[in-house]
């Protein structure tokens, strides 16, 4: 199959993201690459459990002092929610409803903004209210640069989304760029995953002890 | 599109090598520049044998030894070692498997050019106020109070060129799952090919703790975190769990693809296959899966405590078990074959029992009652040397010297290589046995001079001949090249005339599209069995067509010329008022060059099957 040919509903393949030897490669290339994040993260997350509450002097803010779950349920709720409109975008691209899918893409992109605005809200309250900051103990470098690299992952995923859509905007969908719009929601899948565990091990962890 | 069988001119064809997404041309680049890095490394080397020449030697300053030191080690590992084996990995492989290229080719040279402005980073540091001086380790005690910018070089530059070696990694995985010829199983598929393999699997899970840890030192030393500072509420030893969590599988990312190697040869100059070819197999991933089992034997004395001692000295004892299973297989496939000593074969004859002496030592070190005494003396000095050098690059230069023709389409003089061999060999051994015993009487190792009379002068001296006997082996291989490409003689499909796997069935070099017609493989050692059975070359598994092929590109250049700005404004940042911009500026040139390749359709261009039917000098049957 060629990656220029034009569709109907009716010759569109099954999984258009492997349909080509390109979208392969890049198929199996980007779990590999996930595979790669996760160990990424992983490492992260132990060094945050190395370092939790590690603070020079006891006026210091540890974890049970910061976090307030009724905003981290909100920003949960929300992540959980657009990894939930992007399968309905996939599910859209699948059957060649190019319309609908960048409908429910757009939907995912406001709803990660929004999420994003909620963790600037809590990095902001965190560094005035409690001047935990990225320089403040060792318990705050490795708690900003592990829920910090997953919000950078969300940035970069709502970039990466929204170069998709405005550049496929007038052209619909073929074989060239379906696979990238399902890494894209790949990508978007994982960014999740790891907010589940940030929700977890940083949020519901540092609440109890 | 197809610009081959033009005469170029020199600024056009650095141009041409500057875009290339040919997985051969990447091979040559990798080759130049880890061949340049490799000597570098060797004369940092020759600078600390110098200086340990003698008892009280002034030759260079302590600061000055620490920063040779830290070079020769951080070099050889990140910039000469491993994009070496990249340059085989990216000629060979691919061609064994019966592919027209990687999976990526794009990707392909994005990780060379990061690499290669990785490096330069690095090296700049020495014009640039002093090079890193905390070892190729960097724990963190030693480089948060090490003054200047050395330290940031070395973390800014790893981290960049770490990136390529990742790219390279799941390229390189990608390829061989999805990029094989019809015919070729797994379990067909040539060593050094599964070697590969291994070591790209074992490149992607080890290499994102290392960024990982790269990015806590550059956040410590640049944008005032506090993870490795104690006093902060941080903790030092956490640098040195994330750096061997990387480390260890480190040395089997670069032992394997020399393993590799190495089982080709001894296949082809045994003219025999590979004995015990599935428990090769076996024993490579095994050794890949242990090899994430035991970072920690190297802080045995950091008090971890006798039960983690025990475990991890237990682990590491293990990996001996899969090593001595190749060790055996190589011994099995040269026992009965009609041998034939080439330069190839009489490095991969000098390797086994030098390998085995570093691996009997790495057994000593892994005692962890022992290694209290051994730690951090000349014995751990000498035991790494014996399985790098006599191991990994032993490898490579077997490796240039067998995949020369295949490369370059011309052989390397046989005679000079032959001298190479024995000065190396010989200079080796003479270089690093007796630092055992240095060690074991009592020489710290990263000791910038040592004093009269107390019984190490005569070993530190036989050390240093036997140094400048490998430099003197390194510069006649360097006239051998000269001399070879001077003369430029062609050579044929297959120069060693016994050739098994398909790289040797088409022409050296290959056609930029390698196969003209996917070859069709019928067992192990491809390319043997249709010899066997008098044909001349491999049967086509497909009718003659159109065949597509990508486009070159200049982004992978931009996309890490970005990063090497950006990386100077992240140093500069605290001290300078450009600092920030320049920080900002080179991240943007990064990104915009990320936006045009992602907006910009690349849908490569296609060789007209007339075109291919008029280039009967290329592409050869198959």
């Amino acid at each position: 199959m060629q990656a220029e040919e034009k569709f109907t509903y009716e010759t569109w393949p099954a999984s258009p993201e492997k349909a080509t030897l390109e979208a392969k490669n890049k198929f199996l290339g980007f779990w590999l690459f996930l595979g790669g994040e996760t160990v990424l993260f992983a490492s992260l997350f132990a060094t945050y459990l190395a370092l939790k509450d590690k603070v020079p002097n006891a006026e210091q803010a540890l974890a049970k002092d910061l976090f307030e779950l009724p905003l981290v349920f909100v920003m949960t709720m929300l992540l959980l929610t657009s990894s939930l409109t992007s399968v309905y975008a996939m599910y859209h691209m699948k059957n060649y409803d190019f319309k609908k899918m960048q409908l429910w893409l757009g939907i995912t992109v406001l709803l990660g903004l929004s999420f994003l605005g909620f963790e600037i809200y809590e990095f902001n309250h965190y560094v005035h209210e409690f001047h935990h900051t990225f320089s403040s103990s060792a318990f705050g470098s490795a708690f900003y640069t592990l829920v910090g690299f997953h919000g950078a992952h969300v940035a970069l995923g709502l970039l990466w989304i929204t170069t998709l859509m405005v550049r496929n905007a007038k052209r619909g969908l073929s074989l060239y760029n379906a696979p990238k719009f399902y890494l894209a929601s790949l990508y978007w899948h994982f960014i999740d995953v790891v907010w589940v565990f940030i929700f977890t091990v940083v949020y519901l962890m540092g609440m109890v002890g | 599109m197809s610009t081959y069988a033009q005469k170029k001119g020199f600024g056009a064809t650095i141009w041409d090598y500057m875009t290339t997404v040919d997985h051969k041309k990447i091979a040559i680049l990798y080759l130049i520049a880890g061949g340049i890095f490799f000597i570098l490394g060797g004369l940092e080397a020759m600078f600390i044998r110098i200086q340990l020449a003698v008892p009280d030697n002034n030759f260079v300053s302590a600061g000055l030894y620490n920063e040779i030191l830290t070079m020769h080690g951080t070099t050889m590992i990140f910039l000469a070692a491993m994009p070496l084996l990249f340059a085989f990995m990216n000629a060979i492989m691919p061609l064994q498997i019966g592919a027209r290229d990687v999976a990526f080719p794009f990707l392909n040279s994005l990780g060379f050019w990061l690499f290669f402005f990785g490096g330069l980073f690095l090296n700049l540091s020495w014009f640039l106020g002093g090079a890193p001086d905390a070892g190729w380790t960097s724990y963190a005690s030693l480089s948060l109070d090490s003054a200047g910018h050395g330290i940031d070089f070395y973390a800014l530059g790893l981290q960049i060129s770490g990136a390529g070696t990742l790219i390279g990694g799941i390229n390189f995985l990608v390829t061989i799952i999805n990029m094989r010829a019809p015919g070729m199983t797994y379990m067909r598929m040539p060593l050094f090919t599964w070697s590969t393999f291994v070591a790209s699997a074992l490149i992607l899970f080890a290499f994102p703790p290392l960024t990982i840890g790269l990015f806590f030192m550059i956040f410590d030393r640049m944008f005032g975190s506090n993870f490795f500072d104690p006093a902060m509420g941080g903790n030092t030893v956490l640098w040195e769990h994330l750096f061997w969590i990387f480390g260890h599988p480190e040395v089997y990312i670069l032992i394997l693809p020399a393993f590799g190697i190495f089982s080709e040869i001894f296949a082809t100059f045994s003219r025999k296959r590979l004995f015990g070819y599935s428990s090769m197999v076996f024993a490579t991933v095994l050794i890949g899966f242990l090899g994430f089992m035991v970072w920690a034997h190297h802080m045995f004395t950091t008090g971890m405590g006798p039960i983690a001692n025990a475990i991890f000295a237990v682990a590491t004892m293990a990996i001996a078990v899969p090593t001595g299973i190749k060790i055996f297989n190589w011994l099995f496939t040269m026992w009965g074959g009609s041998i034939k000593f080439t330069t190839p074969m009489l490095w991969a004859v000098a390797f086994i029992p030098s390998f085995v002496a570093g691996g009997v030592t790495g057994v000593m070190l892994a005692t962890a009652a022992a290694d209290y005494q051994y730690h951090d003396s000349y014995f751990v000095v000498a035991h790494f040397h014996y399985v790098i050098v006599g191991g990994v690059v032993f490898a490579l230069l077997a490796g240039t010297h067998f995949y020369w023709p295949k490369m370059f389409g011309t052989m390397l003089n046989e005679f000079l290589g032959k001298i190479t061999f024995w000065l190396f060999l010989i200079g080796f051994h003479l270089t690093f046995f007796i630092q055992h015993f240095l060690g074991l009487m009592g020489m710290p190792r990263r000791i910038f001079t040592f004093l009269p009379d107390q019984g190490l002068e005569t070993g530190n001296l036989i050390s240093t001949v036997g140094a400048v006997l490998m430099a003197v082996a390194v510069i006649v291989l360097l006239i051998n090249i000269v001399i070879t490409s001077v003369k430029n003689e062609r050579v044929g499909n297959d120069p060693w005339e016994d050739g098994r796997t398909l790289e040797w069935s088409i022409p050296s070099p290959p056609p930029f599209y390698n196969f003209k017609q996917l070859p069709l493989v019928r067992g192990l050692d491809a390319y043997w069995l249709e010899k066997v059975e008098g044909k001349k070359g491999m049967t086509p598994a497909e009718p003659l067509g159109d065949i597509h092929m990508p486009n070159n590109s200049i982004l992978p250049v931009v996309m890490s010329l970005g990063l090497f700005i950006a990386a100077f404004g992240a140093m500069y940042r605290t001290e300078h008022a450009w600092g920030l911009p320049v920080l900002i500026g080179g991240m943007l040139i990064t990104l915009l060059a990320m936006f045009a390749r992602s907006v910009k359709d690349d849908h490569g261009f296609h060789i007209h099957k007339e075109d291919l039917e008029n280039d009967d000098d290329k592409g050869g049957k198959a």
